[in-house]
């Protein structure tokens, strides 16, 4: 499994230790690195945006990006590459469709800030704003097949909610993707 | 050296000489009868013998990678940043062992040793030795001391080198490889400058072939200006800038070609300090050494194939500024570990002091040697390395 962004490697090292995985972690902050070292994860440090050229076709079973798509100057090119390099993709991002953010933007006119995405316009790393819709839309567009989606709220917790009406009460979703 | 031993240092440390009587086959085809091996060592080996960690030395470096061999010793050896009880090699729990290369000039066999055949100092006879031919002789090393696997060999710059030649040859006795500010092979940059200091020293007057000895001469010239060049392929362009900047000697401008910039004068002192401490007809050998490596090349230029073989966990790292050695160089070596399915950690640390930066303490760098150490220590006595 590679991870893309994979932060101090806490979701690598829980599924090395549950699921006996192999893991690898893609990472770009210093500290982080450190913390993966220390943890016995295998990181590399790279800065994803640069590109995944070095890394060969289906060299993982599963490449995964928690948190990160919304990031990337090209998240399109960087979920062709995740399926390229990997035979089965998980991606999760924040909706930006969810009724919250609807709300703010229609009624105060301002980007939404919120505690979950705290950031300013102007300092947020966050450079890509999409829904969920606008993932799936991607998705077809590229001949990339949704085998799952689960919606959650910030808490990553699922509810009946979310389940009914995805596009606008669901926070962040996971899709696991495939060609 | 200070007045009292600081308390993180492994204090004084008496190198010893160690025999190996048995005939060493080298790559060239020529074979070594017997040869010393000069050593020092630093911690306890363990009951069950896991906790050996090897140190292979660079260019210009020798066995003495830490501590002081008097009080009147002015600085430590060459890796006292990084070696010592509590510092990322910790002595306190590893038995570092750092030893004089085949070929060098402090004290193991080399051109500057007494060829038994003559009687007299093997000069330009002493064969070209090789980083595989370096790492079979560092198993025997390994073999003497009882260590059948190495909890980690440690290495900069050809130190690097030779502890990727360890995972490549000697598979089983390797649990980890750390692999710093290295190559898989030189560029034809690093070569050229390599060729420009040989023929700084060939060419000296004084160098009569390499048997400058039969006369009494070193060839100072030659080897204080390839130590020059050397030195600034060790630095990177800012470093220098902010060391030396246009600072003068003094303060008109002489119009003469004497001394004028303080760049200047500091390259001449190292030079000069240099040509006295190390034996010319070695600095040619470690540049061929530096030239030859390439394992890649037993494997139609296929470094993944060539790191194949390997068992052993890896640690890559790199300093920004480092254009002698540039990241770029291990992000090849990365990128042909994670193809050949290896464990491998990267870091790409940010530094000014380029290529010299392997011997400098700077707290990334320490916290990412000290990471993986960790790592090291947890897999000591573990039967699968992964």
């Amino acid at each position: 499994m590679l991870d893309l962004g994979c932060g101090d490697g806490e979701l690598l090292a829980d599924l090395q230790q549950s699921l006996n995985i192999r893991g690898l972690g893609l990472e770009i902050d210093p500290d982080n690195i450190t913390a993966c070292i220390a943890r016995g994860i295998n990181v590399i440090d790279k800065n994803i945006d640069e590109g995944l050229a070095s890394i060969k076709d289906n060299s993982f079973d599963t490449v995964v990006m928690t948190q990160a798509l919304q990031v990337m100057h090209r998240p399109d090119q960087t979920v062709e590459e995740m399926l390229r390099i990997g035979k089965e993709g998980i991606v999760t991002f924040p909706n930006f469709a969810h009724w919250r953010a609807r709300f703010y933007l229609a009624l105060r006119g301002r980007m939404p800030v919120s505690k979950f995405l705290s950031y300013e316009w102007y300092d947020t790393p966050n450079i890509h704003f999409f829904t969920f819709k606008d993932f799936e839309r991607l998705c077809i567009d590229r001949n990339i097949r949704i085998i799952e989606r689960t919606v959650v709220d910030h808490n990553h917790r699922e509810s009946w909610s979310n389940r009914l009406w995805p596009n606008m009460l669901g926070e962040i979703s996971i899709y696991r993707i495939t060609r | 050296m200070p007045d009292s031993l600081p308390a993180n240092s492994v204090g004084i440390v008496v190198p010893r000489s160690i025999a190996f009587e048995q005939p060493l086959a080298l790559c060239s085809g020529r074979v070594l009868p017997r040869y010393d091996l000069c050593v020092e060592t630093y911690g306890e080996l363990n009951s069950d013998k896991s906790n050996g960690v090897l140190i292979c030395h660079a260019l210009s470096g020798h066995h003495h990678a830490a501590g002081y061999h008097s009080m009147d010793e002015k600085k430590p050896g060459w890796w006292d940043s990084h070696i010592g009880p509590g510092k990322p090699i910790d002595t306190n729990k590893f038995f570092v062992v750092c030893l004089n290369n085949l070929g060098g000039c402090h004290g193991s066999t080399g051109p500057s040793s007494i060829n038994p055949e003559t009687g007299g100092p093997y000069g330009p006879d002493f064969p070209i030795v090789t980083v595989r031919d370096w790492v079979n002789s560092q198993a025997r090393l390994a073999d003497h001391f009882g260590i059948a696997c190495w909890a980690a060999v440690v290495g900069g710059s050809l130190g690097g080198m030779q502890a990727m030649q360890w995972a490549i040859d000697y598979p089983d006795r390797i649990k980890h490889a750390l692999v710093i500010a290295s190559s898989p092979r030189l560029t034809a940059q690093n070569i050229a400058f390599n060729e420009v200091a040989r023929q700084a020293i060939s060419k000296d007057p004084l160098f009569n072939k390499g048997r400058y000895f039969e006369n009494g001469d070193i060839p100072k010239t030659g080897l204080s200006l390839a130590r020059m060049i050397g030195h600034i392929t060790y630095l990177s362009d800012d470093g220098m800038g902010s060391k030396f900047g246009r600072e003068m000697r003094q303060e008109k401008l002489s119009f003469d070609y004497d001394t004028q910039f303080e760049v200047e004068s500091y390259l001449q002192y190292q030079g000069e300090r240099f040509s006295t401490a190390f034996d010319a007809n070695t600095y040619l050998l470690m540049t061929k050494a530096l030239d030859y490596f390439d394992p890649a090349s037993e494997h139609d230029n296929d470094l993944a194939k060539a790191l194949g073989k390997a068992k052993c966990g890896f640690l890559v790292a790199s300093f920004t500024t480092d254009w002698r050695f540039a990241p770029e160089r291990s992000r090849e070596i990365t990128d042909a570990l994670v193809e050949a399915g290896k464990e491998v950690c990267y870091a790409e640390i940010e530094s000014n002091y380029g290529h010299d930066a392997f011997l400098i303490s700077s707290p990334r760098y320490d916290a990412v040697m000290a990471a993986y150490m960790q790592r090291v220590e947890r897999d000591m006595g573990v039967n699968n390395a992964g």
